[in-house]
């Protein structure tokens, strides 16, 4: 039972870092993923890798399962608790350990916001490139876990392209470095493997980062298209003329009038989509691709175009794109957010698509997007008064996936599987492939402690022999472990 | 003909008994298969594991010398058919190519549409290998400074696993998250988890104008404010290499842009200006640039140092100490500015000399002598070591007088990942890190 490890955690961490008040215990029964819900077991609060080691001990040793949690702002309910186990916080861990800006580095811990990295590298010329726009709340811990993006990875890369260093606590509590910081240690990329596991390979207590230097100029356009199906065009002209923004981001209608409503950024009236193009590097080079751009959109039928020439124009512009998903909480009293990725060029076949669907069940969907990679997030509207509009809207929000596979694209460009997506992995991968990734898993926690029913559905067990299942694992007919 | 040989033909109808010029550093295998398609390569594996047969994959053979020779090879699996592009989508940046095919062939087709695999070697340095070989043995030019490694720009994979399973993962969109991404932990394997039988690897435009400076500092401590200073701009630079023939001689640095031609005009002129008087700019790379490259000739030993960027005048300094002590005087060349140098030693160079200069360089590592000293942070806030030095090519000789991979941290997990993905190591054993 998950309390009697009480009395340990309290000897490991101190009496005001174990949660058990059944209160306190439900402010984390979920992530930003609020549809699922669970109060977990117990909740530490540690403040050291070696208290964390110290925790996962007692839980690998009892048999408990454990759970990381960062910021608890992930969309797919990578950090849902459950009930029989642990859930490890990492918010009282926010040390910025050093930045080295001749090595262009910098050490952190695991709670540290995604934001306060770039905060602290500023001074020295730098700044943190992956910029999910949660950044401000988000944890570093959590980015790597989730391999997470943000509106500029287009150019400049995700997490995994960042992280050159991670202290982690295995699922049997050791703690070890993967990576030296370098980007060239001898051995497996088991780094690079462990980006993106959703905290099912352990628990990150250190992450060396690049530093990224801050670019001489940043400038950004805004552009009006009477479709979706013209912005598009646009973005695959840009794309196709050997340019690489920092950033390329589109809304449509029902998104563009949202955020009118929500924050006025008067972005161009009527318009049936808005680019939003960001270019970044030495200024030369900005000033030349940017007038390609410019000209890029005019033949591709841009209505309007608008460019800024100072943080203030650009924050303006910036202001209706950040503000969108909020946003459409006012236009409707609920909304999935989804996150399917197509390849570039199918971009326009695809929202044309996800228009018949819209219209066939009448359930709106908004969209907006990163849409120089592809990155589709359809808002999907509905009304969760009602279990029949709920039901219709989760369906819908399937079909979009189904259309993303069907393009040969993924059902998750940057939120992450979580639990919420686990079910789509077979329509994505073969089971010989699941099989395939489960290996590493079985390297890493072999007896399934650590953040199990993520990601994988129903997992095979380590060392089950492949094959049609026709009766329950040996260990889980004997009652000693669980089939996640 | 001999009954095993049989079995593997019918897996793999171009089947073939081995000859000594198949031999994977000194170790003849008895067979040699090419398999047409990812069906045969299964097919094979799960002879091959079904009979404890050893199995080491092969591209073009460049960097068949490289790691350490197998325990045991009894079957080669040439890649040379499997040399299909299966789709290269323009639009999307991707291709996704079979694994035998040669990084010539990939080059050629991405620019047929200006696109390039941002992988060196650059244009005008002859390119070697495959793209299955250059995965596995997760090898790098002057452009890692901008593009990464290998594992940072393949985005899908296709394998066949020890006992003959063929899985995939990721995809052919840039941006995924779905899954674990096996693509990251298959690069840089060296052949020990699996074969690799297609990949698909993100492609780069290629630049509208490129551009180098080259100019040249005495000691290394002026050369590390150079790089410093380049690395620390503004000016987005490609690439930032360093070369130096001789340890009394000059270091020579030079410096790629690529971009926009008037950007480039403009760049390279503050460029010339920061790295002063005698800097030379022109579209043409100097002639030792990327040699670490093509030096792969018979006999040659070529080590690569890694380190974090601000230790690169310790680096030299352990490296000269090492290179007096042990009576070498390697050509010192590579990716400074990323803290990645190589040293090499041709042919002639005395084995047990070779030798001594790696553990030599080794020691001034373990000594703490190229971390990254960062004042005030306590060393368990850091890994326990922030270098490396690998031999990634060597005589015979040099290998068996110290282990050309070194210490490796986290090892233990390496070999439960190993023992996992191929139980019966029967996958290029012993060719990897600690045995592996
Ligand atoms: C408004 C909003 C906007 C967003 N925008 C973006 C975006 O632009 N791009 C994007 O990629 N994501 C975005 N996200 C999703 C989310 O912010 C990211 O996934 C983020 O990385 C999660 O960080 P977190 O600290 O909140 O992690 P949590 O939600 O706490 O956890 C996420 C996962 O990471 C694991 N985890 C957390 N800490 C650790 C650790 N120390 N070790 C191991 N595993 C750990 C958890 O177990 C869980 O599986 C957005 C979310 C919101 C709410």
């Amino acid at each position: 039972m998950v309390e009697d490890l009480i009395p340990e955690m309290v000897a490991i961490c101190g009496p005001d870092a174990v949660v058990t008040d059944p209160l306190e215990l439900r402010t984390y029964e979920c992530d930003g993923l609020t549809a699922h819900r669970c109060a977990p077991g117990l909740v530490v609060l540690p403040e050291t890798a070696k208290e964390i080691a110290a925790v996962v001990r007692v839980c690998a040793r009892a048999g408990i399962p454990f759970i990381a949690r960062g910021s608890g702002t992930g969309l797919s309910g990578g950090a849902l608790p459950r009930t029989d186990g642990v859930l490890i916080v990492t918010s009282r861990m926010r040390k910025i350990i050093a930045i080295d800006p001749v090595s262009q580095r910098a050490i952190v811990e695991p709670g540290v916001t995604n934001l306060s990295v770039s905060t602290a590298a500023r001074p020295f010329g730098y700044f943190y490139a992956p910029d999910p726009s949660s950044q401000v709340v988000c944890s570093v811990g959590g980015n790597v876990a989730e391999n997470s993006g943000g509106a500029h990875c287009l150019k400049h890369g995700f997490t995994v392209h960042h992280v050159t260093g991670l202290q982690v606590v295995t699922p049997a509590g050791d703690l070890v470095w993967l990576g030296d910081g370098t980007g060239a240690a001898p051995g497996y990329d088991l780094l690079g493997a462990f980006t993106g596991s959703e905290g099912t390979l352990g628990i990150v207590t250190k992450i060396i980062v690049k530093l990224t230097k801050i670019p001489q100029l940043i400038t950004c356009l805004l552009a009006a298209f009477q479709t979706t199906g013209a912005g598009g065009a646009a973005v695959s002209a840009i794309i196709g003329a050997g340019i690489v923004p920092a950033a390329i981001e589109m809304m449509d209608a029902l998104a563009i009038e949202a955020a009118e409503m929500a924050v006025a950024c008067h972005y161009p009236q009527g318009a049936g989509a808005v680019l939003v193009v960001e270019l970044d590097g030495p200024t030369a080079d900005v000033l030349a691709d940017l007038a390609k751009v410019r000209a890029l959109c005019e033949q591709s039928g841009a209505t309007e175009i608008r460019q800024a020439d100072d943080p203030d124009e650009r924050a303006a512009i910036w202001a209706g794109r950040k503000s969108a998903f909020a946003a459409v909480g006012r236009i409707s009293p609920a909304y999935i957010v989804q996150d399917g990725v197509v390849p570039r060029s199918s971009l326009g076949s695809v929202l044309d698509e996800i228009a018949r669907l819209s219209a066939a069940c009448g359930i709106r969907v908004a969209n907006v997007f990163h849409a120089g990679d592809g990155n589709l997030h359809p808002l999907v509207l509905y009304d969760d008064a009602s279990p029949e509009a709920t039901a219709a809207a989760e369906e819908l929000s399937g079909a979009i996936l189904d259309l993303c596979i069907a393009h040969g694209g993924s059902i998750t460009g940057e939120h992450g599987v979580g639990v919420d997506k686990s079910k789509y992995m077979p329509k994505m991968f073969a089971d010989t492939d699941l099989d395939t990734m489960q290996l590493l898993r079985c390297a890493f926690d072999p007896v399934g402690l650590c953040n199990p029913g993520k990601v994988f559905p129903t997992p095979r067990l380590c060392g089950e022999v492949p094959g049609a299942r026709r009766a329950p694992h040996p260990l889980v007919a004997s009652g000693q472990v669980d089939q996640f | 003909m001999d009954a095993m040989l049989t079995e593997l033909s019918r897996a793999c109808r171009l089947t073939r008994a081995a000859e000594d010029s198949d031999a994977v550093l000194g170790v003849t295998p008895r067979y040699v298969a090419s398999p047409a398609d990812a069906g045969e390569a299964g097919a094979l594996m799960r002879v091959a594991s079904g009979n404890d047969l050893a199995v080491v994959p092969r591209g073009l053979g460049t960097k068949l010398g490289w790691g350490t020779p197998p325990t045991r090879c009894d079957l080669v699996i040439d890649t040379s058919r499997l040399d299909k592009v299966v789709e290269h989508a323009a639009g999307d940046l991707i291709t996704r190519v079979q694994a035998g095919v040669s990084l010539d062939r990939l080059a050629e087709t991405a620019a047929g549409a200006h696109q390039q695999l941002s992988l060196d070697p650059p244009p005008g340095c002859p390119s070697t290998g495959t793209i299955g070989g250059v995965l596995a043995t997760g090898v790098a030019g002057p452009r890692r400074w901008r593009y990464g490694t290998p594992r940072d720009l393949v985005i899908g994979l296709t394998l066949v696993r020890a006992d003959g399973t063929i899985a995939r993962s990721g995809g052919k969109v840039v941006k995924n998250v779905a899954g674990y991404d096996l693509g990251k932990l298959f690069a840089g394997s060296y052949g020990t988890l699996g074969l690799i039988v297609d990949a698909v690897m993100r492609l780069h435009p290629q630049p509208a104008a490129v551009s180098y400076a080259v100019t040249q500092r005495d000691d290394a401590q002026a050369l590390s404010e150079a790089v410093a200073a380049v690395a620390g701009s503004e000016l987005a630079a490609t690439a930032i290499e360093v070369d130096r023939e001789s340890r009394d001689g000059p270091v020579r640095i030079a410096v790629l842009l690529e971009g926009d031609p008037s950007g480039i005009a403009e760049r390279s002129r503050l460029l010339a200006k920061l790295l002063g008087e005698g800097t030379r700019t022109g579209p043409e790379a100097p002639d030792w640039w990327g040699r670490s490259g093509p030096a792969t000739a018979p006999g040659t030993t070529l080590v690569r140092f890694a380190f974090w960027a601000a230790a690169l005048p310790r680096a030299f300094a352990a490296i000269d100490a090492a290179g007096h002590a042990a009576g070498v005087d390697p050509v010192i060349t590579g990716s400074a500015a990323t803290g990645v140098l190589y040293g090499l030693l041709g042919p002639e160079a005395d084995p047990a000399a070779a030798a001594a200069f790696v553990s030599g360089v080794r020691a001034a590592i373990a000594a703490g002598e190229l971390d990254a000293h960062l004042p005030g942070v306590p060393h368990q806030s850091l890994p326990p070591s922030q270098a490396s030095a690998v031999v990634l090519t060597s005589p015979p000789e040099v290998r068996r007088s110290l282990d050309p991979w070194g210490p490796v941290p986290g090892l233990a997990l390496m070999h439960a990942v190993k023992d996992q993905f191929d139980p019966g190591h029967i996958m290029a054993p012993g060719r990897f890190a600690g045995g592996i």
